[in-house]
C-alpha cells in the first residue's frame, strides 16, 4: 500500500457554519477542518454563494438559486401526513429535485479542471453531483451518509423518489461512510448495499466557547429553585418533540419546580406549541430558536438535555450537551447511543420511562453530578481528529484500489 | 503432603424489580418481578437450580461416596437459603445430604451477603448472628471459620473474627499483599494471636472458575489430569491449595456443554492419584498446619476485578450514594420493629445491588455485564433509589401510626385513672 502524502479532497456539501440549519453543517465543518489539520487539502463546493472566508479551506460556489424558506433543507419534510401531501402535490420535492439536478450540473462544470484524488459527498442532496463528477473525473466517490430518508420519515413511509435517488447513489459509490452502526444497518437492510463497502465513522463535537454570557432570565428561575430540562433540535417527526412534550406533562406530576426549554424550528413547531397549551403546561415550557453561541448558552444553563429522537443517525447535540457538563437522556434509536456510556437511554416511545429518568436526574444530585462529570470526559474523547483519521484510511484504501485500475 | 481445600460459595440475591417513580407509595413489593427478565428471582433460582445446584450436588455426593478422602466447604448466603427453603425444598434437601456426610464444612457469613461491616458494625454483627441461627436451624451446624462478602478482608475484620471465636478467616492470595510469599501456606493476620487466614490460590481457582471454557487461553482445553499436574507442581513448596470459587461455576458460569461436570467428576480422583495429596476442610487445614508468617492488610482486599478491592461495589458516586442513603435509614427502620420493613431494608443491603451499578467499562466491565440483569448501571441505580423513597414513606407512615397509638393509649390511661368525682364535676 502506497503512502498518500497529501490527499486532495473534493468535498460536496449543502451548508457550512455559520450558514447552516442543522447538524449536517456542523459535521461537515468539524470533519473538513480536522482533515485539513491532519494534512489534507480540501476544496469545498457549496450550492450558492455565501460570505465565507476560511483560512484553510477553499470554497467553490455553484449558482443554485437560494430559497428563502426555512423548511427548504435536505432533512426537512416529512411527517407521514406531509409525505402523503407531497406525493399528491410534488411541488416541494419537485423543487428539491430541480435543485439537486442543477447542483449536479453546475458543480461538475465548476470542478472540471480541478485537481483532486477523491470525491467526498455529504448527504443526499449532493449525491447526484458526486456521481456526475465521478464519471467526469474518473476519481473515486465516497458518500457520507448523515441520514437516510427512513430517518427523516421517522421510520415511516419514505418518499419513493428520494429513496430511489439514495439507492442509486449508494450502489454507484465506491465507498460509503455512515455516521453510526445504526445508519449502516439501515443502508444494508433497506437499500441492499453490501456491508463491505460501508464504514462507520462516528461524529464528534466541538467544545463550546468559553466566553459565553449566562442567560439572565433563566438563571433567575434557577435561583428560585427551578431545574431546566432542554430539548434542542428541529421540530420534525424525526426528532420526537411530541414525545418530549408528553413526558414534560408527566414529569410535572412528580416534580414541580422545573421548566422545559424547547429550542428549534421546523414544521411541527406549531403543533407542539398547541399541544403544550392543551396539556395545560404552557407556563412551564419556554420556546426558543437559538443557534451557535445561543445553543451553547442553552446547554450551559440546562440541568438535563433530552434527545427523544425517533430515528437519529447520530445526534451530535448529545455530545454538545455533554461538553457543557449537562447530563443527557438519549433515545436508544440513535447513533450517539453507540458511543455514549455516561448517559441515560430510553426508547423514544416510552414516555413513562423517559419521565422516570428525567425525574431521577432532577432529584438525584449525585447521579446528575456523576453523569455531568463523566459525560464531559467521555465527550472530549470523541474528536473530529479521530473521525478524520478513520476517513483517511477509507480514502487511502479506495485511492489505492483505483490506482490498480478503477472498477 | 499437600492438601487441597475447596470451598464453594452459594448465593443468589433478591434482585429488585424495575421500580419507577410512579410506584413510590403505591407498591412496596420490591423483589417480586414476575416477568420473563432476569429480575424474576424465582425464574433465575429455578434456572440455576436446574443447571447448577441439582446436577452439581449429585456429582459432589457421588464423589463423597467414592473418595473417602474428599471433603470441601460451602458458604451459603442466608438470602439463598431462604429462597430455596421457600420455593425449592428439593434443592435444600440435596445440600442437606451433602452436609450430612459430615465431610462438608459450612462457613460463617452475613445473612444478607452485605457490606454492612464497612457501614455499620452493629448491623453486621446482627446479620452474622442471624446467619448462624439459620445454619443451626437448617443444618444443625455452628460454623467455625468466617468468610465475608466477596471475600472482602482487612486487618480489622480478622481482629473482629478472632474476638468472636472463629478459628479462621478467608482472603484473596493477592501478590501485592503477599509480596514474595506463597498463598499455599497459612498465615496469621496482623495483631492476631489465634486466628489463621486461608488465602485463595486465585490462579488455580480462576483456571476453573473463569478460564475453563475460554478457547483463547493457553490452558484450554482443561481436563482433570492436566489440572492435577499443575497442582502437583506445588509439592514441596506449599501445604495447602485453597480453591475458592462460586458454586455456580458448575453449570451456570461454566455451562454443562463446556464439560465442567466431567471435569468436576474426575478431579478428586486425578488429584488423589498422587499419594502425597489429600483433601482438607478449612478447619482441618487450620488445625493441621502452623502459620508461617504474618499478613498485613490495612486496606480492603476482595476477590473481584483486577484491582481486588471494593471498587466494583463502591467505586463510583452513584454506588456510594445508594449505600450511604441505605445505611442512613438504619435507626429509623430498626426502631419500628416492623418485620417486613426490616427484612426489606436488609435485602436491599445485598452487595449485588451495588455491583449492578458499577460503571467500569473495561474487561472487568464485561464480567459485570454478564452478571447484571439490568439494562444499564443507571437503571439499577434509579430503581434502587426510587425504592428507598418508598422505604422512607413507609417509615413515615409507621411512625405516624405509632404516634397515634401512643396518644390513644395515653388518653386511655388518663381516662382510666381519672377520679370519678372530677368526671361528674365536669359534667355538672
Amino acid at each position: 500500500m502506497s503512502y498518500v502524502s497529501t490527499r486532495k479532497v473534493l468535498m460536496l456539501g449543502w451548508e457550512f457554519p455559520p450558514f447552516h440549519i442543522g447538524g449536517l453543517g456542523v459535521a461537515s465543518k468539524g470533519l473538513a477542518e480536522a482533515l485539513v489539520r491532519r494534512g489534507s487539502q480540501i476544496t469545498f463546493v457549496l450550492p450558492h454563494k455565501v460570505n465565507i472566508n476560511h483560512p484553510n479551506i477553499r470554497f467553490l460556489f455553484a449558482n443554485v438559486p437560494k430559497e428563502n424558506n426555512d423548511s427548504f433543507h435536505p432533512y426537512n419534510a416529512s411527517n407521514q401526513k406531509r409525505v402523503c401531501d407531497l406525493l399528491k402535490n410534488t411541488r416541494f420535492y419537485g423543487q428539491v429535485f430541480d435543485h439537486i439536478l442543477l447542483f449536479a450540473i453546475q458543480a461538475a462544470e465548476l470542478t472540471a479542471h480541478e485537481d483532486f484524488d477523491i470525491i467526498h459527498a455529504h448527504d443526499w442532496w449532493t449525491y447526484s453531483a458526486g456521481i456526475v463528477i465521478r464519471e467526469q473525473s474518473g476519481k473515486p466517490l465516497i458518500l457520507h451518509v448523515h441520514a437516510t430518508s427512513f430517518d427523516q420519515a421517522g421510520r415511516g413511509h419514505v418518499n419513493p423518489q428520494q429513496y430511489a435517488m439514495e439507492r442509486k447513489a449508494y450502489h454507484a459509490a465506491d465507498s460509503i461512510i455512515a455516521v453510526s452502526q445504526f445508519t449502516k444497518d439501515t443502508i444494508v437492510e433497506k437499500y441492499d448495499v453490501s456491508e463491505a463497502k460501508i464504514f462507520v465513522v462516528h461524529n464528534a463535537a466541538q467544545t463550546h466557547a468559553t466566553d459565553l454570557e449566562p442567560i439572565v432570565g433563566i438563571e433567575k428561575l434557577k435561583a428560585q429553585g427551578n431545574k431546566i430540562v432542554l430539548y434542542l433540535g428541529r421540530f420534525t417527526i424525526q426528532k420526537g418533540p411530541d414525545y418530549f412534550i408528553k413526558a414534560a406533562k408527566c414529569v410535572l406530576d412528580y416534580y414541580k419546580n422545573v421548566y422545559f426549554i424547547m429550542n428549534g424550528t421546523g414544521d411541527m413547531r406549531g403543533q407542539i406549541v398547541t399541544q403544550a397549551a392543551e396539556l395545560g403546561i404552557s407556563d412551564r415550557v419556554i420556546f426558543t430558536e437559538g443557534f451557535g453561541r445561543e445553543a451553547s448558552r442553552l446547554y450551559n444553563v440546562a440541568d438535563l438535555y433530552v434527545m427523544p429522537s425517533v430515528s437519529e443517525p447520530f445526534g451530535i447535540t448529545s455530545l454538545e450537551a455533554q461538553l457543557a457538563h449537562t447530563p443527557v437522556i438519549i433515545s436508544k434509536q440513535s447513533g450517539a447511543s453507540e458511543v455514549i456510556k455516561y448517559g441515560l437511554k430510553v426508547d423514544f416511545w416510552d414516555i413513562e420511562e423517559m419521565t422516570n429518568k428525567i425525574v431521577a436526574v432532577l432529584q438525584n444530585e449525585p447521579l446528575s453530578h456523576f453523569l455531568s462529570e463523566e459525560g464531559f470526559v467521555e465527550a472530549i474523547q470523541h474528536t473530529w481528529e479521530k473521525a478524520a483519521a478513520k476517513c483517511e484510511s477509507v480514502y487511502d484504501d479506495i485511492i489505492n484500489l483505483f490506482k490498480r485500475g478503477p472498477s | 503432603m499437600l492438601s487441597i481445600c475447596p470451598y464453594f460459595h452459594v448465593h443468589q440475591p433478591y434482585r429488585i424489580k424495575k421500580y419507577r417513580v410512579f410506584d413510590i407509595g403505591q407498591d412496596s413489593e420490591y423483589f417480586n418481578a414476575s416477568d420473563e427478565t432476569d429480575l424474576n428471582n424465582l425464574k433465575v433460582l429455578k434456572k440455576v437450580a436446574r443447571k447448577s445446584y441439582l446436577p452439581a450436588n449429585e456429582t459432589l455426593l457421588g464423589l463423597l461416596k467414592k473418595h473417602p478422602e474428599f471433603c470441601f466447604a460451602l458458604s451459603f448466603s442466608g438470602v439463598l437459603l431462604e429462597q430455596i427453603e421457600e420455593h425449592l425444598p428439593e434443592v435444600l434437601d440435596s445440600f442437606k445430604k451433602l452436609v450430612h456426610t459430615g465431610r462438608v464444612e459450612l462457613l460463617a457469613d452475613t445473612y444478607y451477603h452485605s457490606l454492612a461491616f464497612f457501614y455499620s458494625r452493629r448491623e453486621f454483627e446482627r446479620q452474622v448472628k442471624q446467619h448462624e441461627r439459620l445454619l443451626k436451624r437448617i443444618f444443625n451446624v455452628t460454623p467455625k471459620v468466617f468468610r465475608h462478602t466477596e471475600l472482602s478482608y482487612n486487618n480489622d475484620m480478622a481482629k473482629w473474627a478472632e474476638r468472636h471465636g472463629y478459628l479462621g478467616i478467608m482472603a484473596e492470595g493477592w501478590e501485592p499483599v503477599l509480596g514474595w510469599r506463597s498463598p499455599n501456606f497459612i498465615y496469621s493476620p496482623k495483631d492476631c494471636k489465634k486466628i489463621k487466614v486461608l488465602l485463595k490460590n486465585y490462579k488455580l481457582s480462576d483456571d476453573i472458575a473463569f478460564r475453563f471454557s475460554e478457547r483463547s487461553w493457553a490452558g484450554w482445553p482443561l481436563d482433570a489430569n492436566k489440572f492435577a499436574g499443575w497442582v502437583s507442581n506445588h509439592h514441596g513448596n506449599g501445604n495447602t491449595i485453597n480453591l475458592f470459587m462460586d458454586f455456580e461455576t458448575f453449570g451456570e458460569h461454566q455451562w454443562e456443554s463446556t464439560g465442567i461436570f466431567h471435569f468436576l467428576e474426575a478431579l478428586p480422583g486425578a488429584l488423589l492419584a498422587n499419594p502425597d495429596t489429600t483433601f482438607m476442610t478449612p478447619t482441618e487445614t487450620i488445625e493441621n498446619y502452623e502459620s508461617v508468617g504474618e499478613i498485613d492488610v490495612p486496606h480492603v482486599l476482595t476477590w473481584a476485578d483486577t484491582e481486588r478491592d471494593l471498587t466494583a461495589w463502591t467505586g463510583n458516586e452513584i454506588q456510594r450514594y445508594a449505600l450511604s442513603s441505605l445505611y442512613d435509614l438504619e435507626k429509623d427502620v430498626l426502631v419500628l420493629k416492623d418485620k417486613k420493613l426490616t427484612s426489606d431494608w436488609r435485602k436491599l443491603q445485598t452487595s449485588d445491588h451495588f455491583y449492578y451499578m458499577c460503571t467500569k467499562w473495561s474487561q472487568d466491565g464485561d464480567v459485570h455485564k454478564y452478571f447484571s440483569p439490568y439494562e444499564s448501571p443507571y437503571d439499577a441505580h434509579i430503581s434502587f433509589m426510587n425504592i428507598l423513597q418508598d422505604v422512607r414513606l413507609r417509615i413515615k407512615e409507621a411512625k405516624k401510626k405509632k404516634r397515634k397509638q401512643r396518644i390513644s393509649k395515653k388518653y386511655q390511661n388518663i381516662n382510666q385513672n381519672a377520679p370519678r368525682t372530677s368526671l361528674s364535676n365536669s359534667n355538672s
